[in-house]
């Protein structure tokens, strides 16, 4: 087991400044006290450190706490306690990577200071000031640290809050995110590297990834889907060493009946996203602002339509999504708002905040954000699932809002991305072969341009939350699947989150490979849950409410209307509205006119607006029995759409409900699922006849959960476990402050006789 | 599929009955069927020209009109045929597909009022407000009016019929059912139940011909040490003589709950020692602790108003060892107001982009919070603080009432059963005088009454947070709670009828009505949560705070079609014990297989391969 600091730092890192404490030396040497220490990842250097650091536990008002160190290595801030950890139940769901007291440096979202009583937010500029009495650490996962720094020496405490403010706020390089040197010393390249590893990124992890989802970064996969969903498209091997665009994947498909046409950067390349089994299909393009007039470059975005329309029937549907959706910048202007009333240091601020709820959820804007782009998805299904046209989606850079949209669609209409197997890899299609620039995004860099952060991935992930709680049936990943994949955008170990763009990590991954002439390094991808998950928690990812369906492969393509319909409305949408919904080929001259009064026409120019067009279309969707094989739409009514409870009020013990919520269901249906399995193998057993076919999927009960003995499970579970054993009711405070009956009414007699 | 999809077509958008519409709840069901299931037994009515109706035995059809348009708000204009029962209102459309609705009793109608008196052509329209958060509004195309014209004045003749001295439905209703619901509370056997009388309780008869409190119930647990003649003092001192009584005792540390209404103090401070007297017994009943906490369920302002009119609160001085709270829960006025907003935000439609606001605004979430909080400072001090608690408001029948009964199924599981829960709607409210008739207003057209009040849906509403924060602590459904509220303004049954336990008595009630509990324990399947797993001596605390309360939109906004609830954990789980049913079926199939072919080897008739599922012989 590597000990604090110097032991496991020096190997690899020998310029490693030590700030060990003398007490920590000497704890070293006590063998008793070895477990308090963190198991530092290959890698992982510690920075400094401080003892002894009081953290505050966050459920009470008392000022408790519990003292212990607090370290800041190259991957995270941690704390340890003094006290013997009193685990047991945390083990069934625990991060490998890091535990329940560290933050990834990556994590990290504010950190404030506390001088005199006021709580002042760390900015590079504050650093060099006085250390204040307290640190409070929002991270990006909603969890809320405050530690007290007046019990160790003053030194130590300018230092590690100094480090911690450094590190976590300060803009850095790709180079420094802690991957790279994780990945160097977990390579088998690197000979110096005998530490245990905790991935083994041999042949055999990279076989059960491959198993995990389909990755897009090979010619294969991209045909394999195609030939999936039937599409009559081109696949595009050109930009293998990316000399057409370093935007554009490596891979990727266009419209059959588009030449050899990449000019601008293949800016306006419509890419194929999807196909419906009728045989329109939904593109992305990119498209620069309208405003240059430059003539070649409209005809060569009319080309683009034509080729997309000529695709199937000739009708064609256009979206500019920078229109119609929030920009990325009221994206993260809402998230910012939004989160804040999750960020709660205290349960007076707790109360406080609980009275104006409904509100403040409204002014931020963040819900009905998730509105709009279900909306926008729905009516992308729309065209594609009633009217049978093409739909090109498009936005400046082509990886935001259309990968949003595009992926929301694709979920509504094929079953098969509602499997874990399959959303992972409509994520990697999308996402990240699609080139969304996460790194930028997600500003893993602390970078001080605000212009190009935005948690679009996540607004994504909230809008898939609304499908799975409003049709959890439908889904074989669960809602703790959803957080966990919300967290894991920000532990910095991952390949998939930290590059803008497939040619970007290509290029970084090949230039900080350690031997220059050797393969570039493999770094694992987040769909390699076991480097942060065991097998048996893994299990909490998959729903048990899944209605599986026996046949996969046959059926996910099987039309959801009656056939009859479906024949009658082909001619209708390529013939009866040309005009207004789609256009024929020699109506070329008319595209100009076309696509410069788009930005008022398309969807809006038909009679009825958009809105109302769609709530039909759900009306008489929901009118038909539902099958969760099928077309799935979200309902998108007030009421319908609602906070991601797991997410955002995991960490907050006042509204934990303790022996409550959906564990005490999930037990039940657990138990009553795994008898049910029983009975299958008794029958098997009995008659052979009865046995499944080879492709059977592996027996449920190895897939569940196991909630443990009964135990006092409370209703954020599996991320938090009660940790007062007294199990005492949270009673409200300031209640009157609470309602104020403004009206003469609250006076009135009370009760007449 | 197709067959599937028609069924399912049938089930009408805006039907009225507490259909469950959900198409993911159970198998397809078509209208009648939905219909008929969870609903009072009834034959068929037959007219050639009218199709079917669905009557009950003594339901008589008063009036019928072809040719009346519905205004629905969700789809439009709907014409059809409009029947009125002595019982209840149809409105059918048969011409479209799927085929449309309307069936509600004439009880749930608060307001009907003619809208727009003329629109030129001599065409009728009139509007019914409803107690079940929805309006309906029709409309006559003929402009040959004298037919019309008695539609609405059959409507408001038995609608309302206490206020044209006609009798109410429930009492000409006489259908009979497997199990008697007025023999689910007997007040002796709850208390036994509870382990009393015991040492420091005893049960009074004093009250048995309600001379000493005409709203409260003839027994009475008091504490041994006081006697009827104190008692008798203590009721001149509290308001309408609701003295302090237990409601529920702990079974381990003896801690009380026990109600009343509030001290008649006064503006002089009037004090009386028996009260003093009997509120130390109370916590000398109780070992375990020596304090007395006394809940106010008011806000402290309005209960020092009260002094004003002779009422008041409990002084900490006159009563020592006594703690006051005050829980800041406002009054019935309050609360109609509020849900009279509430219904202006549901129906029928929804502001998407300020529902949330809006909603807020209504207050009726914070209403539900607070009484909800109060219930579980309640529950606290007797569970976690073993100490005994007196809990009133004013009168002590509105407030105190959900309370008492929100702590009490906090408290003990018991009443999380169905049954238990009966027992204690009978006891926390009906036998505790919670004013029902004026409240909801039985058959009476006065739809201004101030005495109208929805505290009996906050009380359903609190216990729904509950059953959503502990899913598998109920054994009663969603269902089960929309039934009650739904037939707590039918009256259909004679269970919430009249104000008190006296009045029932007198107007004979229990023999002259059915018990909404005779019809819901005939088909109690229908009501059973099928995750409840009973723990028993098992407390729930739940999470007051608004993050985890929601808007029941399943019995709020149920009449919009586009907010259907989803029950796809219950479906799920019902589909998994049928399937477990049927392996388990399949396994003893083949043991029993297995059995008769060894049966028929042993007897060497090897040569035909038995394949037959007759058993021989079963070994098991």
């Amino acid at each position: 087991m590597l000990s604090l600091g110097s032991g496991g730092a020096k190997s690899s890192k020998p310029s490693f400044v030590s700030y060990v404490t003398p007490e920590e030396i000497k704890l070293e040497k006590d063998p008793q006290k070895k477990e308090k220490h963190p198991d530092l990842l290959p890698g992982e250097v510690v920075f400094c450190s401080a003892n002894p650091i009081l953290k505050y536990t966050q459920d009470d008002l008392s000022q408790r706490g519990v003292f212990g160190t607090l370290l800041c290595t190259n991957f995270r801030v941690a704390f340890i306690s003094d006290d013997a950890p009193q685990e047991e139940m945390s083990k069934t769901f625990k991060n490998k990577l890091y535990g329940e007291n560290d933050i990834p440096l990556m994590c990290v979202d504010h950190i404030y200071g506390v001088y005199d009583e006021k709580r002042k937010l760390i900015t590079g500029g504050l650093v060099k000031n006085k250390c204040p009495s307290k640190m409070i650490i929002h991270c990006k996962d909603l969890r809320v640290f405050q530690f007290c720094l007046t019990f160790s020496k003053e030194e130590d405490a300018k230092r590690i809050f100094q480090g911690i403010a450094h590190h976590c706020l300060e803009e850095k390089s790709l180079k420094c995110v802690f991957a790279f040197s994780y990945l160097r010393s977990t390579n088998p390249d690197h000979g110096k590297s005998s530490r245990k590893c905790i991935t083994r990124l041999d042949s055999k992890s990279e076989m059960l990834r491959k198993r995990e989802a389909i990755m897009f970064d090979s010619p294969e996969d991209w045909t394999q889907e195609m030939k999936r969903t039937k599409a009559q498209c081109r696949l595009v091997t050109e930009n293998e060493n990316f000399e057409l665009s370093q935007r554009l994947p490596q891979y990727f498909v266009i419209p059959s009946a588009l030449g050899d046409l990449f000019n601008y950067q293949g800016k306006g390349l419509p890419i194929w996203c999807w196909s419906h089994h009728s045989g329109c299909a939904l593109f992305k393009a990119s498209f620069p602002s309208m405003t240059q007039e430059d003539g070649d470059f409209q005809s060569h975005l009319d080309t683009m339509i034509t080729a997309v329309a000529r695709n199937y029937l000739y009708s064609v549907k256009t979206e500019d999504l920078s229109e119609s959706l929030p920009t990325l910048q009221d994206i993260q202007q809402s998230y910012n708002k939004f989160k804040q009333y999750f960020l709660i240091d205290n349960t007076t601020d707790f109360w406080l905040s609980d009275v104006k709820w409904f509100s403040s959820l409204e002014s931020s804007g963040w819900l009905d954000i998730i509105r709009q782009c279900l909306q926008k998805a729905v009516e992308v299904v729309e065209c594609l699932e009633k009217d049978n046209t093409n739909v090109l989606i498009t936005e400046e850079e082509g990886t935001d809002l259309c990968c949003v949209i595009s992926s929301l669609a694709q979920i509504m209409l094929d079953p098969y991305y509602r499997t874990l197997m399959g959303f992972q890899s409509l994520v990697q299609k999308e996402w990240v072969a699609g080139c969304h620039a996460f790194l930028d995004r997600c500003n893993h860099l602390h970078q001080k341009d605000k212009e190009c952060h935005s948690p679009v991935f996540l607004l994504f992930l909230e809008c898939v939350w609304q499908l799975v709680q409003q049709h959890s049936p439908a889904f074989q990943f669960s809602e703790t699947y959803l957080t966990v994949l919300s967290d894991s955008v920000h532990v910095p170990i991952f390949s998939t989150f930290l590059f803008n763009s497939a040619h970007h990590r290509e290029s970084v991954m090949k230039a900080e490979s350690p031997i220059a002439q050797s393969r570039p390094l493999s770094c694992p991808t987040v769909w390699d849950w076991s480097v942060q998950f065991d097998s048996k928690a893994q299990n909490f990812f998959f729903n048990p409410l899944y209605s599986e369906k026996v046949k996969h492969e046959r059926t996910v393509r099987r039309p959801h209307k009656h056939k009859h319909q479906r024949q009658l409305s082909l001619p209708s949408s390529a013939f009866k509205t040309p005009t207004k919904k789609g256009f024929f080929k020699d109506e070329t001259d008319s595209l100009k006119k076309m696509l410069r009064v788009k930005r008022i026409s398309r969807w809006m120019g038909s009679p009825d607006s958009p809105v109302v067009a769609s709530k039909e279309f759900y009306e008489s969707w929901q009118q038909r029995p539902l099958d969760y094989h099928g077309l799935l739409l979200p309902s998108l009514d007030g009421p319908s759409v609602r906070v991601w409870m797991q997410r955002y009020l995991r960490w907050i013990p006042e509204v934990h409900i303790m022996g409550g919520g959906s564990v005490a269901i999930m037990t039940k249906l657990m138990e009553l699922l795994s008898q049910v399995e029983d009975l299958k193998r008794v029958l098997e057993q009995r008659d052979p006849s009865l046995a499944t076919q080879p492709d059977h999927p592996p027996p449920l009960h190895h897939r569940l959960p196991s909630f443990g003995s009964s135990g006092r499970l409370s209703s954020s579970f599996p991320f938090t476990y009660s940790r007062n054993r007294s199990f005492k009711p949270i009673i409200p405070t300031g209640l009157m402050q609470s309602l104020m009956v403004a009206d003469n009414l609250a006076n009135q007699e009370d009760e007449t006789s | 599929m197709e067959e599937s999809a028609s069924v399912d077509s049938v089930e009408s958008l805006c039907s009225s009955t507490t259909t469950r519409s959900d198409r993911s709840s159970g198998p397809k069901l078509s209208d009648t069927e939905l219909r008929s299931k969870g609903r009072p037994i009834e034959k068929m009515y037959k007219d050639p020209s009218k199709g079917e109706l669905p009557l009950l035995p003594v339901e008589l059809v008063q009036e019928s009109a072809k040719d009346v348009t519905y205004i629905c708000p969700f789809i439009g204009p709907i014409r059809g045929s409009l029947t009125v029962t002595n019982y209840r209102l149809f409105f059918r459309c048969t011409d479209r597909e799927p085929v449309f609705g309307l069936d509600l009793p004439l009880g749930v109608l608060s307001r009907v009022e003619k809208i727009g008196a003329a629109t030129g052509r001599g065409d009728v329209s009139y509007g019914l407000a409803c107690k079940d958060m929805r309006n309906l509004r029709f409309v006559h195309k003929e402009p040959d009016d004298s037919l019309k014209k008695s539609v609405f004045e059959v409507l408001m003749k038995f609608a309302f019929p206490v206020s044209n001295n006609m009798s109410l439905f429930a009492f000409e209703y006489k259908q009979v059912f497997p199990e008697n619901g007025w023999k689910v509370y007997d007040p002796l056997a709850e208390c036994k139940r509870q382990g009393l009388p015991n040492e420091s309780w005893r049960i009074s008869k004093l009250n048995d011909h309600y001379e000493l409190c005409d709203s409260y119930p003839a027994t009475l647990v008091v504490p041994v040490t006081i006697t009827d003649d104190e008692l008798r003092r203590v009721s001149s001192f509290r308001a309408k003589g609701r003295i302090p009584v237990l409601s529920w005792i702990h079974p381990e540390s003896q801690a009380a709950v026990v109600r009343s209404s509030q001290p008649m103090v006064g503006q002089n401070g009037r004090r009386c020692k028996e009260d003093e007297k009997l509120l130390q017994a109370i916590m000398d009943a109780n070992a375990q602790s020596h304090k007395l906490f006394i809940f106010d369920a008011r806000p402290s302002v309005n209960a020092a108003a009260n002094k004003m009119k002779g009422g008041g609160f409990e002084s900490e001085d006159a009563y020592q060892n006594a703690e006051l709270v005050f829980l800041d829960i406002h009054n019935i006025h309050v609360m109609r107001e509020s849900l009279r907003k509430l219904k202006e935000v549901v129906y029928p439609n929804i502001e998407e982009s300020h529902w949330l606001s809006n909603l807020e605004s209504t207050h009726w979430l914070e209403h539900i919070k607070l009484i909800l909080a109060g219930a579980l400072r309640i529950a606290d001090k007797v569970e976690s603080g073993k100490t005994s608690v007196v809990v009133h408001c004013s009168d002590g029948w509105d407030r105190t009432a959900q309370l008492t009964s929100l702590a009490l199924i906090m408290l003990d599981s018991h009443y999380r059963t169905i049954r238990g829960f009966q027992i204690l709607v009978e006891k926390e409210w009906l036998s505790f005088g919670h004013r029902f008739q004026q409240r909801v207003g039985h058959g009476d057209k006065n739809h201004t009454d101030v005495d109208r009040s929805p505290i009996f849906l906050q009380f359903i509403d609190c216990v729904w947070q509950m059953t959503r924060q502990f899913p598998a602590a109920f054994e009663f459904n969603e269902y089960f709670l929309i039934t009650i509220l739904d037939h707590l303004y039918s009256c259909l049954f004679g269970t919430f009828l009249c104000n008190s336990e006296q009045q029932r008595l007198k107007e004979e009630i229990p023999k002259r009505t059915v018990s909404l509990w005779s019809f819901v324990n005939s088909q109690l399947e229908e009501f059973v949560n099928p995750l409840y797993v009973h723990y028993s001596s098992h407390v729930l605390f739940p999470t007051v705070g608004i993050r985890h309360l929601q808007l029941w939109v399943s019995y709020y906004i149920r009449w919009n079609p586009r907010m259907r609830p989803q029950e796809p954990v219950h479906q799920r789980y019902k589909e998994l014990l049928a399937k477990r049913a049927e392996l388990q079926k399949r396994v003893e199939e083949l043991q029993r297989e297995v059995s008769s072919r060894t049966a028929s080897s042993s007897s060497e008739r090897a040569g035909s391969p038995t394949r037959s599922i007759t058993p021989v012989q079963t070994f098991v």
